[in-house]
Formats: structure tokens, sequence, C-alpha cells
């Protein structure tokens, strides 16, 4: 747990994400990122891109292999596909964030809970069309698996994993210094058929500093 | 042709890499030979590149940190791409992605081809690279992979280790192929493997004939998950061909 110095009042920019609404925005290096979990236990699934080459992204599986660990908490480097760090989290009260468990998508929740679940809004859709709207060249095979901030996935010594109730609570928040131009798509995720959002999404919101 | 007729062999030499399309069906074996190998493998739907292995959902979608027989590898879509049927190894690392050419640099030193020939050192990135370029594939492409024969396991806290010699000479694991799949792997080190010299670990890959499961097979009875996505998949067959 550390906690961040800065001030939500003077914060560059501020905006409420109400759950199931795309967020994208451009972080310019040496810019901090604050994502604030409003209400507790929502999950904001989070993709990063290079602002200059959307082909360099965000990479769970580098930035577990950097780190020789699975969650993100404060001083972790998020690693791009290219082996550069994206941002470094600098400040994070709630104390462990996921990337193993991905985005649901429409198709994947007909695989986890009901095929007639697939009706129901879900990340990779939001994903899919905040990042048509930032760049329009980009599709499907631009999102690759994401971070999910305040998500719980526990991992077990004999290799269970379980989707656990969060351990977000409202007021928690992380935070993140861009460490090159980035650009953030964040879906706050819509899901109703786990835990990962309280069985209740919310709204977050995003600072700017 | 009986189902379990020897298709196709050929030995992938230490840091070799292969790549081709296995029709629906049939199954991959895949053997260590000198022990401690790594496979680092990549799944696309042979047909529609855009789909594609997905980590998360294998591992969301079946409760697991690993993989292991009779679990499967799903897609991004919500379908089985393969389902592991024999397994002498018991765990598969799937989280912790391939080598890079900086890293391999900075873990065995240099060691380039103008010296060694084809003894140099090879990483698993460009080795994806190139052959996800022969059927117009790239790094957009390039996602988390499977590494087969690896074990990496997490503490309480999520830190990882490395478990050396999990793999003995003669392990195998064979993949039966759920849809027609573009397969694409190399045999280059785990990134996390500690050890400091750089390995040139063999292993044999054999294609055998084989049938599609029946709906009472391990790998679509071990997760309610894994027959729902089964049923995408007969969905998929039906409206394609």
């Amino acid at each position: 747990m550390t906690e961040s110095t800065l001030n939500p009042e003077t914060a560059v920019f501020r905006e409420v994400i109400p759950a199931g609404d795309w967020w994208v925005h451009e972080i310019k290096k040496g810019q901090t990122l604050r994502i604030l979990d409003l209400e507790g236990n929502q999950a904001a699934d989070t993709l990063f891109f290079s602002a200059a080459d959307p082909t360099e992204r965000y990479s769970a599986d580098r930035t577990i292999q950097e780190q020789a660990a699975l969650y993100l908490t404060t001083g972790t480097r998020l690693m791009s596909t290219e082996g550069n760090a994206l941002l470094t989290i600098t400040a994070d009260t709630c104390g462990r964030h996921d990337t193993l468990g991905g985005a649901c998508s429409r198709e994947s929740n007909t695989m986890r809970y009901a095929h007639d679940t697939e009706c129901m809004h879900a990340c990779r859709d939001s994903f899919i069309r905040g990042a048509q709207e930032w760049n329009i060249e980009l599709n499907k095979r631009d999102l690759g698996p994401n971070i999910n901030f305040f998500m719980n996935v526990p991992v077990t010594p004999d290799g269970q994993l379980s989707f656990a109730d969060g351990i977000s609570a409202p007021g928690r928040y992380v935070e993140m210094r861009a460490e090159m131009d980035v650009v953030c798509l964040i879906s706050n995720c819509p899901q109703l058929n786990n835990p990962c959002n309280g069985w209740n999404p919310t709204p977050v919101e995003v600072m700017v500093f | 042709m009986t189902p379990n007729s020897l298709l196709h062999e050929r030995t992938l030499h230490g840091a070799g890499m292969w790549s081709a399309v296995i029709s629906r069906g049939k199954r991959l074996r895949l053997t260590d030979i000198d022990g401690g190998a790594n496979v680092g493998m990549l799944l696309y739907n042979a047909l529609e590149h855009t789909e594609r292995y997905n980590m998360p959902d294998t591992l969301k979608g079946q409760h697991i940190f690993y993989l292991r027989a009779p679990y499967c590898l799903h897609s991004d879509m919500g379908r089985l791409l393969a389902s592991i049927t024999t397994d002498s190894v018991g765990w598969h690392d799937t989280v912790c992605g391939h080598s890079d050419a900086a890293r391999v640099l900075a873990k065995y030193g240099e060691n380039n081809y103008q010296q060694s020939r084809n003894d140099w050192n090879r990483n698993g990135r460009d080795c994806f690279l190139i052959e996800l370029a022969k059927w117009g594939l790239g790094k957009k492409d390039l996602i988390p992979n499977l590494n087969l024969f690896s074990k990496v396991v997490s503490d309480d806290a999520g830190h990882l280790s490395f478990v050396a010699d999990h793999s003995k000479p003669g392990d195998s694991i064979e993949l039966r192929f759920e849809i027609d799949t573009l397969v694409v792997l190399n045999t280059c080190q785990h990134p996390l493997d500690p050890d400091p010299v750089y390995r040139h670990r063999h292993v044999k890959l054999e294609v055998f004939a084989g049938e599609p499961p029946a709906l009472d097979d391990p790998s679509l009875t071990v997760r309610p998950e894994n027959l729902r996505a089964w049923e995408n998949n007969q969905t998929y067959h039906t409206l394609r061909f």
C-alpha cells in the first residue's frame, strides 16, 4: 500500500466513467494517471498502447516475466510487447491488481456461464469501440490480455486460480507514471455473472496529473 | 488409414522453430528427447487468423493456473482450439511469455551467427515472428504463449519460481485439435529458466490421424465450460462447412 502525494484539485483532467462505458485518452510521458474505485470492487479493464506506434502495446506476459510476479502493485513496470516500460505504478491503496484474467467477451460469456449470456454487454465490445475511436486501423488483433485494476484473481502454490471477491473498497486508487507517450483504453467492466464487480458494476473516476 | 496412423514425424533441433496447419481431429505429440525442454507454442484458427489462443479464457474458464491433461486450450471466441489428451509432464506454463534478443544477450552473452554458425543463440520472439510472417501474421498477433514442458509456480504473494528438471527425457504431451489450427512453435528456453548455459534441447514431433471427441471425452467433461465451448465449435463447423 502506497499513498499518493498528489492532490486531486491539481489534476489537469478528471472524468467519471460509468460502468459499461469505454474511455480512451492520451497520457504524455511524465504525466500520472490515477484510477479511482468510487464505490468499491469495480474492475477497470485497462489496455495501453504506445501513442506513436499502436503495434507496441501492453503485454501481460512481459510484465509478469519482468517482475517474476503475477500481481501488479506499487513499483510494477507495465511492459510493452517490445520490452519497454509503458508506465510504472507509483501509488496503490488497493494492494493487488490482476493481469491474468483478461477481459470478458460475449463469446467467452457463453463458455463461462451459459449460452444465453451472449446478449449481455461485455468488455471486449467496449475495447473494440474505444480502440476504433482512437485509431480506425485498430481491430480485435490489437487487443491483447489487459490489466484488471481492482480485481482479485488469487493463484495458489498448487496452481488453483479463482475469481474472488474484490479486495478493493470505495475510495481506493492506483496511480501510474507514463514512461513514454501512451494511449490508455479503459472498459469499465459491465460483468454481472461473477463477483469481479461485486455483482453490481459501478463508476470509476480517472484523473491525469 | 487407422485412427492412430503416424502421418508425419520430425525432430526439432534446440532453439528451432516450426509451423503448420493441422486439421480437426488430428493429434500432435511432442516428446522431450533430452529432458528440460521448453516448447513455446501459439495457436490460431487456420481459416480465421484473428481467432487465437487466449491465455486468460483458458485459465479462468477452467479455474486453473497451468495446463495438463485433460484440460483444453481455448480461443478468444468461446471455442476450443485443442485438448490435451495425454500428458506425462503434468504442468505446462502459459503466463511467462517468451524470450527476446535483449534478454538472451543479457543472460547468455554474445553468441551470434558469425561466431557460431547454427549453434548461435536464437530467441523465442524472433522465432515466433519469423514463422508468423509465413502465414501473413506479425507483431499484432504475438500474444501470451504456451510453454510446454515448463513449470513455474507462484507463492501466495504472487512471486514466481521456475522449477528446474521438471520434464524428463522421454516425457511427452499430446494435443488433439478441435478446429483446423495453425500451430506455431519454437524450442527456445523458457524466459525464466535460471540456467546460465544456453541449451539446445531436442524435441520429437509426431502428427497422428484421429477423430473428433465423443461427448463423454475427459477433456469435455472435466469442466462444464469446456462442453459449452465444444458446442460453440459445433455451431461454427455446422455453419462454416
